[in-house]
């Protein structure tokens, strides 16, 4: 008896295989992705016009101007409430933004998820249009909302509002169907209907990895913010355009050091609310 | 109400009254209060409380909300609708894209190379406490720097062009490859790395033989989301900056000819892009992994 | 009379992938039965069927006298709030207390907005903490579900089916994530309210050794079809393999 089961076993194990050709082989890939890795950068080099040599120079030549020019002096230090009053309102912006976009994404995520079992139509509608608002790029909905918004604090909250929409939308089903399909098969099963099962089991199930991810776009949205400030000459992002391109630099490093301030503040902030909620 | 009595197999003390909780006017509790409970509840309406203060005081510059909803709608129609080149050909836009596709890859090569050996300072499992420290203070700094303003800090040194635009969206690159690449490691089973280190391997062969053949398809499927990521900010540096690819064709066509249809073919070579490279890398990540 | 009536029964995912043909059988109140058979041979499917977790593609089944296939969504309600499910994965919030965990089987029979908002009677409450302490778990009720051990959280599980006052109890796997102690309470509290309260119960089981000692009844299923049915005495050693389709001495089991 005990024989015939380690005949079996014996049977089942893969033929002895050759040590060394699978060593070779691990080389032979390795020196592939290498090799293939190379080309790409030297094709991407070619095409994007892009000088090694100069790039590598420009490191420690950009620290080095940076040293000695990229210092708040005390005319920047003069423009200091300025600076933190749009710095505010950039804050302010990231979370309005963030929390209405988190509304409206939770409300379609339920649409989405396979767990609400909506009509698959319906459901598919509702990732469709999450996918469209999150490929097209928020440079391009600045740009458009500028034509009728102007240079307005609105421009930029749209622009941040379907570009995050979008995301959460995503982010929220991937939640909802990893962390609560179980239990909402089980709250199915007893003959709950929908609107329960989704505040008895898909909100206190998943409510903490949503928060988390909200945390995580408001970090995300204030540093985009400056980019669509830039564009579309609003917030904390006009303000730096502005000194920069006044060559004030020593008003411009302030700025970037607000921001990092903020941004840093903000990380920290919401890593120890993660810790607390998960 | 059907009787739910039934004898437990085991023997069980049936004394729950002691157990049960009651509020003030005498009913029984059901939820248990715990710090993440009110921990996210608190969040939350912080959050609300502070969008509300946000939208108060928030400068509208006496907009008219719904005039310029109703022309962002027909122009968004016209944009979505009627896509068309008037002002460049198609071959130029595609170069452009080319050009940003060019720039996302080159950013995230940097970035992971870097990443690589940063993330070796910094996983808690290999790492020297001192050097991570170190290391993750700096990362955490260059990444609380928008992408933006790198590119246009080292416009100043590099002047405008793909040089600035790379480093510029290499430092960002690294700083979140960093991170990502650490985690990877810290993942892996830490009884290989002790059997290793029994046998007296050393750093490098530990590297080499252990952590990158276990981590490698992880970081890998990081690399490409990162790529996804440094496309995305290539066109945007390049709308934003004036560093040169089909980001800087969507400025153009949108603030300087002020043209909705052209904005809108670019758009939508853009977004075709961006899907056909999540494609990519989907089919790439199931590769490796 | 039968509660549960199976007749031809078919089920096939998708276009291609059969779970089930033409699977007939039936059940008795009070009856204990024990499915069995190799993983992904449709054991689930035949529970979800049931309770209309999945939607049969063809043939009819009877619960309670009506075809609950042509069930429209209250009907399925209905049919949902008389039959507890419990799970492998227990599928309890993590999140909420265990007397939370254990009401929500009374949800079916609330109102939409009193059940959605979680509030109870007390005398819902009360009889929660009544089947609690028959399963021993009084001292856990304040706990989150999460602190709990995977044979407590089973009884939560068994708890909140029989907060359902339930006429039938569908078993999916219950003990299969379990140590062999915690497996043995929970089969014997099943065992007992099967007894006690003449509550039937269909248990999806890995063991055959378990089966066999705890079911009335087994039925046993290979690649969606029934090949076994008949009481745990007649399930000799040759029927077994031909369950599990495999040759003698390629099971790790120690029946008889």
């Amino acid at each position: 008896m005990l024989d015939k089961q380690m005949d079996n076993l014996i049977e089942k194990t893969p033929k002895k295989t050759n040590q060394i050709s699978v060593f070779s082989k691990r080389k032979r890939t390795f020196a592939i992705t290498f090799f293939g890795i190379f080309a790409l950068f030297a094709v991407s080099a070619i095409v994007a016009n892009y000088n090694i040599l100069s790039g590598f120079e420009s490191i420690p030549k950009a620290f080095a101007w940076m040293a000695g020019n990229f210092i708040p002096d005390k005319k920047a230090l003069s423009r200091l409430p300025n600076i933190l009053a749009k710095l505010f309102e950039t804050a302010l912006l990231a979370v309005a933004v963030t929390a209405s976009a988190a509304i409206c994404a939770f409300f379609f995520s339920l649409l989405g998820t396979k767990t609400t079992k909506a009509p698959p139509l319906v459901s598919r509608a509702a990732r469709i249009a999450a996918s469209f608002f999150r490929n097209v790029p928020n440079v391009v909905w600045a740009i458009l909302l500028l034509f009728s918004f102007g240079q307005n604090i609105l421009t930029g909250f749209f622009a941040l509002f379907f570009a995050t929409f979008g995301m959460l939308v995503r982010m929220f089903i991937e939640t909802i169907d990893e962390v609560s399909s179980s239990c909402v098969e089980a709250l199915h099963a007893t003959g709950a209907n929908s609107i329960q099962i989704i505040l008895q089991g898909i909100v206190p199930s998943s409510l903490p990895e949503i928060v988390s991810w909200v945390l995580y776009m408001i970090e995300y949205n204030i540093r985009d913010s400056t980019l669509i400030g830039i564009l579309t000459a609003t917030g904390i992002g006009y303000l730096f355009d502005l000194y920069y391109k006044r060559m004030d630099y020593g008003s411009a490093s302030l700025v970037v050091i607000c921001i990092v301030i903020l941004v840093i503040t903000i990380e920290l902030l919401s890593n120890k609310i993660r810790k607390v909620i998960m | 109400m059907r009787d739910l009595s039934f004898t437990a197999p085991t023997p069980v003390s049936l004394d729950f009254n002691k157990c049960m909780r009651k509020t003030k006017s005498g009913k029984i509790k059901t939820a248990v209060k715990s710090k993440s409970r009110s921990a996210i509840r608190f969040t939350i309406f912080a959050l609300l409380g502070l969008a509300a203060c946000g939208f108060l005081t928030f400068d509208y510059k006496d907009i008219e909300l719904s005039k310029a909803l109703a022309g962002t709608w027909n122009n968004a129609k016209a944009l979505f609708g009627q896509p068309r080149l008037n002002h460049s050909s198609l071959p130029g836009a595609l170069n452009a894209l080319y050009m940003t596709i060019s720039l996302g890859t080159l950013s995230t090569i940097f970035g992971a190379v870097v990443a690589f050996f940063g993330a070796l300072l910094c996983a808690k499992n290999i790492a020297n406490p001192v050097a991570a420290n170190i290391v993750k203070s700096l990362v955490a700094f260059i990444r609380a720097v928008p992408t933006i303003l790198w590119v246009l800090i080292f416009t100043i040194a590099a002047g405008l062009g793909s040089v600035a635009a790379v480093i510029g969206l290499t430092f960002h690159s690294a700083g979140y490859l960093v991170k990502a690449y650490a985690e990877s490691i810290e993942e892996m089973d830490s009884g290989t790395i002790e059997a290793l280190k029994a046998s007296g391997a050393n750093f490098w062969q530990i590297v080499l033989q252990a952590i990158l053949p276990s981590s490698i398809s992880r970081m890998a499927a990081w690399t490409f989301l990162r790529f996804e990521i440094n496309f995305i900010n290539a066109l945007a540096v390049g709308a934003a900056a004036g560093a040169g690819g089909i980001g800087f064709d969507l400025y153009m066509a949108g603030n300087h000819y002020f043209d909705l249809r052209e904005l809108g073919f670019i758009t939508y070579i853009v977004v075709a892009a961006v899907i056909l490279l999540e494609m990519l890398s989907t089919k790439i990540k199931a590769k490796v992994a | 009379m039968p509660i549960l009536e199976f007749q031809n029964v078919s089920k096939v995912y998708g276009n291609t992938t059969k779970a089930l043909t033409n699977v007939s059988f039936s059940v008795n109140e009070g009856e204990f039965v024990s499915i069995i058979g190799p993983s992904g041979s449709g054991k689930s499917t035949i529970l979800r069927c049931i309770n209309r977790l999945v939607d049969t593609t063809q043939g009819s089944i009877i619960f309670d006298g009506h075809d609950i296939n042509n069930a429209n969504k209250k009907e399925i309600r209905q049919v949902r709030k008389k039959t507890g499910m419990i799970f492998q994965h227990y599928n309890l919030v993590d999140r909420l207390s265990v007397i939370e965990n254990v009401l929500h089987g009374r949800l079916g029979y609330k109102s939409t907005l009193s059940g959605a908002i979680g509030r109870y009677t007390e005398q819902e409450k009360e009889q929660a903490f009544q089947i609690l302490a028959k399963l021993g778990l009084t001292e856990q009720a304040y706990k989150r579900c999460d602190e709990l051990s995977g044979g407590q959280k089973q009884r939560v599980g068994i708890a909140r089916s029989l907060m359902q006052e339930p006429r039938l109890i569908l078993c999916d796997e219950p003990i299969a994530s379990l140590d062999p102690s915690s497996s043995k309470i929970i089969m014997d509290y099943l065992s007992t309210i099967n007894k006690n309260m003449k509550i039937t119960c269909i248990c999806n089981l890995h063991q055959v050794d378990v089966a066999m000692r705890y079911a009335k009844r087994i039925i046993g299923i290979t690649s969606g079809q029934i090949v076994y049915d008949g009481p745990p005495e007649e399930l000799t050693k040759s029927k077994i393999y031909d369950i599990y389709q495999s040759n003698e001495g390629g099971l790790i089991t120690d029946v008889r």
